[in-house]
């Protein structure tokens, strides 16, 4: 099967999959198992240990969850620990401003289950885990949907599914794992990595849903077909979700390499969100001239994160955007590292008195304290993202931070832009 | 082997108390809000004895020694 899949590569680059080009991932209707089936055929099985690895290193394919760490390398860690690894498909999108994984799972499902099967046969794992959200219709559907595919015996290890609650951290690979081994989904602390000493103790192979479609394309159709699409340094298609200034949320399948300004409409915007709420402003008129790529974003201090891009319209005011977004980063700490439990709101409080109006001197020179302060401390990145979040605010609302304490505010919609969970901070212990 | 030797702190079981602090001044010092903020460098050969110290008399049982390679 392999081995045919190779050979019509060779003789016919451009259609090796019959996939439109550039729509890889996402059909424009859910499919049925048959009509995956009729699409795709059957999971791709390589039959042998490790066998997909080499595959995965020659077609690049990095993580989508946001860390965009090669898969390859992490499948190699699981393997050279010892022991019976377990695989998870992490479809735990805690990001309030991202969708892509929502919408694959809804549209998709089984191409993030045909990747689960294989990376569990890559690493010789006997149990899988789906770790998303319990998100009424979305999570009935794929308990049917795991259903069918035991039925049809399309897949050979079992998938058990594990529900994350509603939090912004649920995703964090670590609390992950501690939500699996059935205790509150919290970041731990932990100097070993999870591919090493994971759920239980085992190797643990945790892969985002997105990045898991996207190894059952490459072992059907192959690295070359996948590098098609994209860039050299980072190949594939990937998926983003996209807030317009004019409107509405879509998620979108684009390459790494496309204009930030095909994807956004950047002349309607005073500044674009990359990366989500970890992630970093940059001023339109710089977002306008890059494409959209880590290579491209590196040398701005931004990263494609989950693929969130945002353009905020001119109506709104950048300061109060990033003053409810820090309140809600503060409040989705999961209060167990001092640097971040008395940072955080601190840092979120300051951001508010900046957001009114009136004198900033004292609140500007905590923030100038507390900029580098909180980075590295906390057993997770949540410190960090959340503080390269405000620095780049700082920079790209500058303007409007001088106009605040004059008393004057450019925003004239005050309607919130950036997406934030409608219910109010859950409770402490509200974690599983 | 060819290493350094580094302090750690489990940011989930600190606490704030502090007593790493006291104990080693010239390694440790104490943010705001009384959580250590520890050098990003080699503990001397000097300060070995003291570091074991902070470790064990760390109340929170946060503290460690790390012996990193290169």
């Amino acid at each position: 099967m392999a081995t045919m899949t190779a050979q019509a590569q060779v003789s016919h680059p451009g259609s090796a999959s019959g996939l439109a080009p550039g729509r890889r991932l996402l059909p424009p209707a859910g499919l049925t198992l048959d009509q995956h089936l009729v699409l795709h055929g059957p999971p791709a099985y390589r039959g042998r240990l490790g066998a997909l690895v080499d595959e995965l290193r020659a077609a690049g394919l990095t993580g989508r969850g946001g860390a965009a760490f090669p898969v390859h390398r992490k499948m190699s860690a699981v393997l050279s620990a010892g022991g019976r690894p377990v695989v998870a498909a992490n479809g735990a999108e805690g990001e309030p401003a991202a969708h892509k994984d929502k919408t694959l799972l809804a549209l998709a499902p089984h191409l993030v289950l045909d990747g689960l099967q294989l990376a569990a046969e890559a690493v010789g794992a006997r149990d899988a885990y789906l770790y998303i959200h319990r998100a009424g219709r979305v999570s009935q559907y794929l308990d049917a949907v795991l259903a069918q595919r035991h039925a049809a015996q399309v897949d050979r290890v079992p998938v058990s599914v594990v529900y994350a609650p509603p939090r912004f951290l649920a995703g964090q690979e670590s609390a992950l794992v501690h939500r699996i081994e059935g205790g509150p989904a919290v970041p731990r602390y932990a100097p070993r990595l999870v591919a090493e000493c994971g759920i239980a103790g085992a190797p643990t192979l945790v892969q985002n849903v997105e990045t898991l479609a996207h190894i059952a394309l490459i072992a059907r159709y192959g690295a070359p077909w996948f590098r098609e699409a994209g860039t050299p340094e980072e190949p594939g298609t990937m998926l983003a979700t996209i807030y317009p200034a004019s409107g509405k949320a879509r998620v979108v399948e684009t390459a790494p390499g496309t204009p930030i300004s095909a994807l956004l409409d950047v002349q309607a915007a005073q500044a674009v969100l990359v990366g989500g709420y970890h992630g970093t402003w940059l001023p339109a008129a710089r977002a306008a001239q890059l494409r959209l790529s880590n290579t491209a974003l590196r040398p701005e201090g931004a990263a494609l994160g989950a693929g969130v891009l945002a353009a905020l319209p001119y109506d709104r005011c950048g300061v109060r955007e990033t003053a409810r977004v820090l309140r809600y980063l503060a409040d989705e700490s999961a209060g167990q590292c001092g640097p971040c439990l008395n940072g955080l709101p601190r840092v979120a409080d300051t951001w508010a008195t900046l957001a009114g109006a009136g004198p900033h001197r004292a609140a500007r020179a905590n923030l100038e304290r507390w900029a580098h302060l909180l980075d590295g401390r906390g057993a997770c990145h949540h410190p960090d993202g959340s503080m390269r979040f405000a620095r780049s605010a700082f920079t790209v609302f500058g303007d409007d931070l001088r106009h605040h304490e004059r008393g004057y505010c450019s925003g004239t919609n005050s309607a919130p832009f950036l997406p934030l969970p409608a219910h109010a901070p859950l409770a402490d212990e509200d974690w599983s | 082997m060819n290493g350094t030797t580094r302090l750690r702190v489990d940011p989930t079981r600190c606490t704030g108390h502090g007593c790493c602090a006291e104990l080693l001044a010239e390694h440790i010092s104490l943010d705001e809000w009384g959580y250590p903020v520890i050098a990003e460098a080699d503990i001397p050969a000097v300060l070995l004895r003291d570091a074991k110290r902070a470790v064990a008399d760390c109340p929170a049982l946060a503290l460690r020694l790390s012996r990193e390679a290169y």
